[in-house]
């Protein structure tokens, strides 16, 4: 349970951290909270020759509103997310998930742009920053691009990322006043993985929703959005006869995964139940 | 590769240099390099929390960061609450209700303890529950650390309107 030994550095700038990291020649990790990858170190399913510790840099810090997002530096930390009046008024979802990510100690370590890039299918932010649209701004030694939220989850932990590229910032489109959210999720114990989880980003306007996010997590190898039962509410009240068929239309959507305590069809029921009470909270509007 | 690495830190108060091989996790910096082994190590991999520490003021596992990511920190351990005597309430009511039995997750449910009494939040006994979700205990089944916990929140609380009355 002790990581093989590795060098340690601490650069000044984003330019330098990406800068070592191809003088190492790809054996190297970025480490900011570090709360996955340490323990993925311990137990030695990862040994890079050097850490490249980019927890401290300005650059990739705070949280601002700009251009009609939400900046989001992506070594903020989990429980900055919790606690920022920011947050609670322009990603309302965001604050509403980050109760659930998984513990207190944990939380004032773990970083937003850290926990998007491990991108585990079980994590509340990943899933959410697709539910957002959110667009992840990411850097390398040829300079930077933007991926949207969409395009940026592959495969189970795998990303756009590129080896040697870090995430500098994550931008949440602004709620507006006909914003409605809903999350939640079903696990054996509070804080331990979700069952299955989801978050719900809206435009409500008269009791019709004009638009409609819907993402899962712990239903596959990525978080997962159900465009179809989006698309069976978008433009109708979430009326219990709604309700009941957009349970139906999440059934034949979404094609989740196994494991030994909870096969598939466990899984399926369970997303239709939290599909259910999350519209009925939009609707209500709590 | 892989040379020592100087760092500084403040561990309960005190400044500590240090030289430390990178790959040396906080927690094992704590109990052997400088022999503050109140602070456990559990399952070392941020799952007992047998290990928290408070660095700048936050409850953490010092299993899950390496001593050299703490340079320039302040770091402090059960020990430093007990000897500025920030706990001495907190510890008396684990003493009376029984909260421990072999002792083990005491020092990391006590830095959990302090870390939700000092947010000022107000205190039910699902929000003790949820700030003890990161903290394993084998042998009380909890109840009776939520209990010593909320009893505190309530002492520090009446103490506290005693001194604005």
């Amino acid at each position: 349970m002790k990581a093989r030994a590795f060098d340690y550095m601490r650069p000044k700038c984003v330019q330098e951290a990406l800068e070592a990291f191809v003088r190492a020649d790809g054996d190297a990790s970025y480490i900011a909270g570090g709360q996955s990858l340490v323990p993925a170190l311990a137990l030695r399913l990862q040994a890079p020759g050097l850490l490249i510790d980019i927890a401290r840099l300005d650059e990739l810090r705070g949280l601002s509103v700009a251009g009609g997002h939400l900046r989001i530096g992506a070594t903020t930390r989990h429980c900055e997310i919790l606690g920022s009046d920011l947050v609670r008024e322009h990603a309302p979802l965001l604050a509403r998930a980050a109760p659930f990510v998984a513990h207190p100690a944990i939380r004032n370590k773990g970083t937003f742009g850290g926990s998007l890039a491990l991108a585990d299918p079980a994590s509340e932010f990943p899933a959410m920053a697709l539910a957002l649209d959110a667009i992840i701004e990411i850097a390398s030694v040829e300079g930077s691009r933007r991926v949207g939220a969409g395009d940026f989850f592959i495969d189970l932990y795998e990303t756009a990322l590129q080896p040697g590229e870090i995430i500098t910032a994550v931008y949440v489109p602004l709620a507006s006043a006909k914003t409605r959210t809903a999350f939640d999720e079903l696990a054996r114990r509070r804080g331990d993985y979700a069952i299955v989880g989801a978050g719900i980003d809206a435009e409500m306007q008269g009791g019709f929703v004009e638009r409609m996010r819907i993402a899962f997590l712990s239903v596959g190898s990525t978080p997962v959005r159900v465009g179809a039962v989006e698309a069976a509410l978008t433009g109708r009240q979430l009326t219990p006869q709604a309700i009941r068929q957009a349970q139906d239309v999440l059934g034949t959507e979404l094609d989740p995964v196994g494991d030994e305590h909870t096969p598939p069809e466990m899984r399926r029921h369970l997303a239709r139940v939290l599909l259910g009470r999350l519209l009925g909270r939009l609707e209500a509007n709590v | 590769m892989s040379g020592k690495v100087t760092i500084s830190l403040a561990v309960n108060g005190e400044t500590i240099e240090a030289l430390v091989a990178p790959r040396t996790t906080l927690a094992d910096f704590l109990r052997q390099d400088i022999q503050l082994t109140g602070t456990h190590t559990g399952c070392e991999m941020g799952v007992c929390g047998a290990c928290l520490v408070l660095l700048d003021d936050r409850p953490v596992h010092a299993c899950l960061m390496f001593a050299v990511q703490a340079d320039g920190c302040a770091v402090e351990t059960v020990e430093g609450l007990t000897h500025r005597r920030a706990i001495d309430d907190l510890q008396k009511a684990f003493h009376e209700r029984n909260a421990l039995q072999c002792g083990f997750c005491t020092a990391g449910m006590l830095v959990s303890a302090y870390g939700v009494l000092a947010s000022g939040d107000e205190l039910d006994r699902d929000s003790i529950r949820d700030a003890l979700s990161g903290n394993y205990c084998r042998c009380t089944g909890y109840e009776s650390i939520v209990d010593a916990i909320e009893t505190t929140a309530r002492l520090r609380r009446q103490h506290m309107e005693k001194e604005e009355a």
